[in-house]
């Protein structure tokens, strides 16, 4: 057993776990900041919407799904100097950031607008009729009854950026990714391989489960 | 007041043009429970949403207390809405709030109560519609019945004094209906609350309204008040719905003709007229002999009518429905 794990160093393993939260964590700080008023924006000028907006909808769909069928890997190099711009790097966490956001976001920014369908119009009808302005809809209302629905939306986009972030180990962000490619990939180190994928798994079943927590907690139907 | 002045909607489907409502005038008066009554897409949604203007008015104009709404910037019509309640089929309660949390919604949407006010005011208001044990439950821990009582107290938030309703009792089961309908008669009377309602149940309008505008194909085709359409109905498709009401069937009614002899009239009473001995003692004076073919003896709001089918043989017939006309009786021949 000692002999299988020879090659795990782990205060390597320790560093790469937290930088790994730490771009998990601050990628999707920036992805709901961005994405939650995008999915606003594409609901209310989407298609029978309160403010229906054929050409500007249209336009915003096609930027965002250009940026969803754009592969992440391709995305990451492309925005490299993008992110010298914001962060002066494009390595380390903070070089990392930038691209995960950009990827997650139009993702998200999708989930959000479906979840905001799913409210009941007759809801949004009934808040018009109290007399609500457009901001007390959005957040008297629309928010608060499509929360299980966000919620939710937050927990696959966490998880989908936990891949990305392993991917982002490719151009020099770090991360348990970054180990498992460098060590377990280049070196054959099938030891740090197996321990960083254990560490990814247990990290995805902590957010799936901490959200679906959530949604249960939020839901009252 | 409401007043409805060659007001008229339609929509742009494509490159045509749909009319759901044709130009139309109303007049609702202060106090009253005006019901609308058409069957789906005969344009009675359409109608009620344009005096809230969920729905914007093609061409005309309507008046509340002598305000054209149709001309308000969209920060009046946030106030003008502030003053009207609306309840709905669906009820349309938020999910995410408590029942005490969606009463008091219009009143933090408006801003004008302390945190203090509101909740005393929602504390009223519950235990007018008599849910006070359930303020902290969420709409899904709800009954229908009782979903509808939350959809009024929060639609009376803000003490308006028009309240409009969207077929507030076609998802209930008829005993429910009938609570939620006596709710809403109190509160009419109480408060003096015009009330507008649309349903396409005609036993609705019966049991609360005092007028009646009846809707078909995007038309007004009869209006006035109720016991005047509902018992001398002029249009077919209001003949249709007293029909269905009545839940009379042309077919029998003829073949049950067919079996008895003599010739066939049809009574309407109204009012103290329902309740007097009429009958027997017309039958005794003319020699007449009568039988009771069909019949009914109910309200419609608080005046009492009747409406009864009978066979007359025998004795002196022409001065038999001459006298009953002469007691304020409605008498139609169905068969000479």
């Amino acid at each position: 057993m000692n002999h299988f794990f020879s090659n795990i160093d782990w205060f390597d393993i320790w560093m790469a776990t937290l930088d790994t939260l730490m771009m998990l964590g601050g990628s999707i700080i920036f992805t709901v900041l961005l994405g939650l008023p995008l999915g606003v924006l594409l609901f209310l000028t989407g298609p029978k919407q309160m403010y229906e907006q054929k050409g500007f909808y249209a336009a915003l769909s096609l930027v965002v799904n250009v940026l969803r069928s754009l592969p992440f890997i391709i995305l990451l190099i492309v925005m490299i100097p993008f992110t010298l711009m914001i962060t002066g790097t494009s390595l380390g966490v903070a070089g990392a950031i930038p691209p995960l956001v950009a990827g997650a976001t139009p993702f998200f920014a999708r989930l959000v607008e479906t979840a905001l369908r799913e409210v009941d119009k007759g809801i949004i009808e009934a808040t018009q009729a109290m007399g609500a302005s457009t901001k007390q809809i959005i957040f008297s209302a629309l928010l608060p009854e499509a929360r299980p629905g966000i919620i939710a939306a937050i927990t696959v986009t966490a998880i989908t950026l936990v891949s990305y972030t392993a991917m982002a180990g490719v151009v020099g962000a770090g991360g348990l990714g970054d180990l498992a490619i460098r060590y377990g990939y280049q070196r054959f180190q099938t030891d740090v391989m197996v321990v960083t994928v254990v560490l990814l798994l247990i990290l995805v079943q902590i957010l799936q489960s901490l959200g679906d927590r959530l949604v249960v907690h939020y839901s009252r139907k | 007041m409401i007043e409805f002045q060659r007001v008229h909607k339609a929509y742009k489907v494509g490159q045509r043009e749909i009319t759901a409502l044709e130009p139309c005038d109303l007049q609702i008066e202060q106090g009253q429970i005006y019901g609308l009554i058409g069957h789906s897409g005969a344009g009675k949604s359409t109608l009620l949403r344009l005096i809230n203007r969920l729905e914007e008015p093609s061409a005309g104009s309507i008046l509340v207390d002598g305000e054209d709404v149709t001309a308000l910037s969209p920060k009046g019509l946030r106030q003008f809405r502030q003053k009207l309640g609306m309840i709905f089929q669906h009820f349309n309660l938020l999910s995410s709030k408590t029942v005490a949390d969606n009463v008091a919604m219009p009143l933090k949407l408006a801003g004008q109560m302390s945190s203090n006010q509101i909740s005393s005011r929602v504390a009223m208001l519950l235990d007018r519609v008599g849910l006070t044990d359930h303020a902290n439950k969420y709409p899904a821990q709800l009954s229908g019945g009782q979903k509808q009582r939350v959809g009024i107290a929060r639609a009376l938030a803000t003490s308006p004094k028009i309240l409009l309703c969207d077929e507030a009792t076609s998802a209930l089961d008829p005993q429910t209906t009938a609570q939620v309908l006596q709710l809403l008669n109190e509160l009419n009377r109480e408060l003096n609350l015009t009330i507008v309602l649309i349903t396409h149940e005609m036993d609705v309008i019966r049991r609360i309204c005092d007028q009646v505008a009846v809707l078909d194909k995007g038309k007004i085709v009869e209006q006035g008040p109720v016991a005047e359409v509902f018992l001398h109905p002029k249009h077919p498709t209001t003949q249709r719905f007293v029909y269905e009401a009545e839940q009379l069937d042309e077919d029998d009614i003829n073949s049950d003709f067919e079996r008895v002899s003599g010739r066939i009239i049809r009574l309407t009473f109204q009012g103290d007229a329902t309740y007097a001995p009429l009958l027997g003692h017309v039958a005794r004076e003319t020699g007449v002999d009568y039988s009771i073919l069909g019949g009914r003896i109910d309200h419609i709001r608080d005046t009492p009518y009747g409406q009864l089918t009978l066979s007359l043989v025998g004795g002196d017939a022409d001065a038999a429905i001459a006298q009953l006309k002469s007691a304020q009786v409605t008498v139609e021949v169905l068969r000479g």
